[in-house]
Order: C-alpha cells, then structure tokens, then sequence
C-alpha cells in the first residue's frame, strides 16, 4: 500500500488528542514547580520545594496512596473473582439466561455518582432499609458511613456493585468466544468440572482476564466520585483517596502548584506501577 | 455433589440479583414518599407502609423559580455532549485504529503499540489532574461553563476507549479483505469505507455503546468546568444531595437520569447471545 495514506488515517485522531492535552501536561509540570496559592496566585518559580515537600513532609499523600492502592485492589480482586463466578453461571444453557445476563449487566450503564447518591440513602444509620432490616433480625445497628473501618468496606461494596458487570461482560464476552475443541476433547477424557475449569477453561481465559484486570485497575485507580458523595473521604482521611486529597489541596484549598506536583507524582507512580503489574500479571498467569 | 453445585449456583444468582436490584427499589419507593414517611421511620411498601405522592416526580418538571428543580435542560445538555462527543471519538477513533491495524509506524523508538499504549494510556489519568489545568486552558479560550468546552474534554475521556475497542476489532478483521478491494481497483479510503467499514459494525455498535456508557456517567469533568450557564444531569443530581436532602426528588430525579442506559443493557446482552460480541470485546 502506498505509504502516505496511513498518516491521513492516523493523524487527526493523534492530533487532536495531543492538541487537547498538550496544554495541560506541561502546564501541570509547569505548574508543580511554582508556589501558586491563594496568597500568590501566580506562576513564580520555586524549584523542586514542592516535591522535597511532598517526599519528607506529607504522610497524608502516602497514606491516601496506599489507601487507593488498598481499596483499588481489593475491589478488582472481588470483581474478578464474583464476575467470573457470574459469568461461568450463565455461559452455558441455565433458566432466565437472558434475564440473568440483562440483570447482570445493569450496573455498569447507571451513573455512579447518582447511584451513590442512592446507596447512601441505602446506608443511612437510622432512616436507611440496611439498618432497619438488620434491626429485624436483632443486629445492632452498624455504622456504614462513620466509622472509619466500616466505612472503606461500604466504598467496596458500592464499587463491587457498579463494576463487577463491566468484568463479567469482558469475561463472558471470553468465554463465548473459546473454541469447542479442548472441551470436547475433556469431555471424553472424562474430566469432572473442576478439572476442567483448572485445566482447560482458565488457562485459556488467562490473556482475557489479564486484560480485564488491567483495565480495571486502570479505572478502579480513578475512585472519586463514589468516595466524593458517599463518605467525602470521612469520617476524618478514613477513605480519602489520592484523587480527593489532590481535590482537597487544589480546589479547596486553592494550594494549586502543590496540587500539580501531587498530580504529576501520582500520574508517573500510576503508570510505573501498573506497567509492572501487567507485566507480573502475564508472567503469573500465562505459564508457557 | 452435583446438587449441592447446583443449589449453591441458584443460591448465588439468587442473591447477587437481589443484591443489583435491591437499591433501585429502594429508589422507586422513596421517590414516592413524602417528607414524613422518610423521616419518621424506614417504610417500604406503598399504601401499606405509607400514603404514595406523585411530588417527587412533580418537582422535575417545574422551574426552579416555582421551588422546583428542573432537570429537563440538564438531561438535553447530557444528551448533546455525550453524543456528540462520543461520535467525534468514533469517528477520529476508528480512524486511527485501522491506520494502527493496518500500517506499521516507526518513529525513532516508537512503534505501532506505543502509539496504541499513548492512546489507551489516558485514561490513567484521574479526571482531578486534568481538571486544574482544563480549568485554565478553556477559561483562556472563553469556553468555560460552556457545551463546546465539555465536548473537547470528553473527547480526551471517550477517544481512548474507542482506539481500545477498534484495533482489537480491526486485527481480527482478516487483511485480505482490504488487500482483494485493492486490487479490484479501490483506493485505501474506498477500500476503507466500502469494505472494512461495513464489516466492522458489529465493532462499531461495541465501542459507541462504550463511549455513551463513559460519556454519560461522568460527573467530575461536569462538576469541574460548569458552573451556572451550563448544568450536566449528573452534577444537577447531586445538587440534591445538600443539607436538608429531598429523598423523594432525588430518587425520581436519579431513577430518570440512569433510565436511558438501561437499554443499553439489552442491546449488549442482544450481542452477546448472537455472538457478535466476542469478536469485539476480546
């Protein structure tokens, strides 16, 4: 094929989204290195002071850090886990499969912040069903949202809720997609169920769910708007994530050049640790 | 054994299903409450638990100036951004996902799946660290608070996803296809639009599905960048959740802003039974 037609393919997508966020990066990196504040709203130029800052002076940052890293990872393990579950259910001839399916899938198409919005209602500590429904059965009633321990498990289950379809629906989306023939080939061997899961089904859905965990990550490291409405990161940092301290730093408090030295951190941590995790992922799972 | 499997699979589905729905009903029966039966105790039924009112769906519709809340505007701006930036990202998306099946690139150290990865690799990036500095470069532009503002920003949000969906699709698209259309004369835009494209549909419906699921459910873009002059569902939602909250309003506003998608639920299961799918989801 003649070779210039590629770039007219390529360029306008390329270009438009390095056009839109050209701007923002370097301003962001620019922007790390000045003081601005409410005090001194301007582009001055203070050096490395804000990451010597935020590398010996603020735990808050590190422990928001591993506090992400905590629920993002627990969430996705959940997900994975149930999603696979949900979709081996209804991969093959069952009851309702389509209804299953549609229910199933419903979550992930409702927006998360007004399902928060919801979910709190739902977890509310004297007028929410949870409680009251606990309180039938003679339970106490729990604190969802103020106390600081309960509190992170209660973002999970909201976080499990809205994005285990979007697993499930990459991993039965898998699943439909395997070829008959090692299958058939255990049936005559004669393989029980399990065998065959271990055997035959996991090894081959490894790359797919190699690719569904990373794109979970990917988006299970943005939890925002679920802390935002439900918990605000309360009680006190219980569930403040890296997302809403760098909110808190430079739109509450207006520390705008700390706020991009956090971002700019952040970002280079995100992608370092996640190109490791995918790497680790692929070696773990695929074993040839 | 294979009973007891068999028990604890329905044992399961049974209760993940209940555990989906449970707060959608929830939602439905407050929306149909009044200030006493939320606040005295937790009711549940109507007419048995409590007298049903139409006033949390009545206050939508009314203007503000009324004490009502409005959302019909917010819903059509929705509407407008998502669409219209989900179809840019399609467009510009697929474009470069059939240069990048199809083409090799090679640029210093960079190679067809750098390119990819710089594509797909944005969406690592917290909606909060782009925010500030969007915050900035659309107020220079004059385009804060405004349509055309969100719709460049959901671009940067959308395209990724797009790109994503498209190359999985495009390499599975067999390269004769393109390659006989060629050779009977095509050149490779014709080729592109009368061959691959029409192939490709099944893709395509995939990744605008995505796209209209990633567009619609953002809320801190929305938050971020408007203020007064232009208001998202989602951001109108939550401006419920204030103080004193109107549980009733803000269940039927909520019920009505995630409506829409739900079908989206069953056009995805639709594929997914037919077998188009797979294809493109792997």
């Amino acid at each position: 094929m003649n070779f210039k037609h590629k770039f007219v393919f390529l360029f306008p997508g390329l270009f438009v989204l390095i056009g839109i966020l050209i701007f923002p990066i370097i301003f962001t990196i620019r922007l790390s290195l000045s003081g601005w504040n409410s005090y001194t709203p301007e582009m001055n130029f203070i050096g490395i002071t804000n990451y010597i800052r935020l590398f010996t002076d603020d735990p808050r940052f590190w422990e928001s850090f591993f506090r992400l890293s905590f629920l993002s990872v627990t969430t996705v393990i959940l997900q994975y886990v149930i999603g696979f579950a949900l979709a081996m259910m209804v991969w093959r001839e069952i009851k309702f499969k389509r209804f299953f399916r549609v229910i199933f899938l419903v979550p992930m198409m409702t927006t998360p912040v007004i399902m928060t919005v919801i979910w709190r209602t739902f977890f509310h500590e004297s007028l929410g069903p949870v409680n009251d429904l606990l309180g039938g059965l003679g339970v106490k009633p729990i604190l969802w949202l103020s106390d600081p321990v309960i509190a992170k498990f209660t973002v999970i289950i909201v976080e499990v809720w809205q994005w285990t379809p979007f697993m499930f629906l990459l991993l039965l989306a898998g699943l439909l997609s395997l070829p008959k023939e090692p299958f058939l080939a255990a049936a005559i061997d004669g393989a029980s169920p399990l065998r065959k899961f271990v055997y035959v089904t996991f090894p081959l859905m490894a790359p797919i769910s190699i690719g569904a965990i990373i794109i979970r990550l990917i988006e299970a490291s943005k939890i925002m708007d679920t802390v935002f409405v439900l918990t605000s990161g309360g009680p006190g940092t219980a569930t403040e994530t890296s997302s809403f301290y760098i909110y808190i730093k430079g739109l509450r408090e207006f520390q705008m050049g700390y706020a991009a030295t956090l971002s700019f951190t952040y970002l280079v941590i995100m992608i370092i640790s996640l190109t490791i995790i995918a790497k680790v992922l692929t070696k773990l799972m695929i074993k040839e | 054994m294979s009973k007891l499997y068999t028990f604890l699979k329905y044992f399961f589905i049974t209760f993940w299903t209940v555990f989906v729905v449970a707060p959608f009903l929830w939602a439905v029966s407050t929306s149909f409450k009044d200030f006493q039966s939320v606040n005295s105790k937790v009711t549940y039924i109507p007419w048995l638990d409590f007298e049903p009112t139409l006033e949390g769906w009545r206050v939508l519709i009314k203007s503000p100036a009324k004490g009502g809340v409005d959302i019909v505007e917010p819903y059509f701006n929705s509407i407008f951004v998502t669409c219209t930036a989900s179809l840019i990202s399609i467009v510009l998306g697929t474009l470069a996902a059939y240069a990048l099946s199809r083409f090799t690139f090679k640029a210093g150290f960079v190679r067809n799946n750098d390119i990819t990865f710089f594509f797909i690799s944005q969406r690592i990036m917290p909606p909060i660290v782009l925010s500030i500095p969007f915050f900035i470069f659309l107020s220079t532009i004059g385009l804060l608070d405004s349509l055309l503002g969100l719709v460049v920003v959901y671009i940067v949000l959308l395209m990724p996803i797009a790109v994503w969906i498209m190359v999985d699709f495009f390499n599975r698209v067999p390269k004769e296809l393109d390659e006989t259309a060629l050779i009977d004369g095509c050149n490779p835009y014709q080729a592109f639009y009368k061959v691959v494209l029409p192939n490709s549909i099944p893709g395509l419906i995939v990744a605008g599905m995505f796209c209209i699921i990633f567009g619609w459910i953002d809320f801190f873009f929305a938050f971020i960048l408007t203020f007064t002059e232009v208001q998202l569902l989602p951001v109108k939602v939550v401006a419920l959740n204030s103080s004193i909250t109107p549980w009733w309003s803000l269940s039927a506003s909520a019920l009505i802003s995630v409506a829409p998608l739900i079908i989206v639920a069953f056009i995805v299961e639709r594929y997914l039974s037919k077998g188009n799918l797979s294809g493109a989801l792997k």
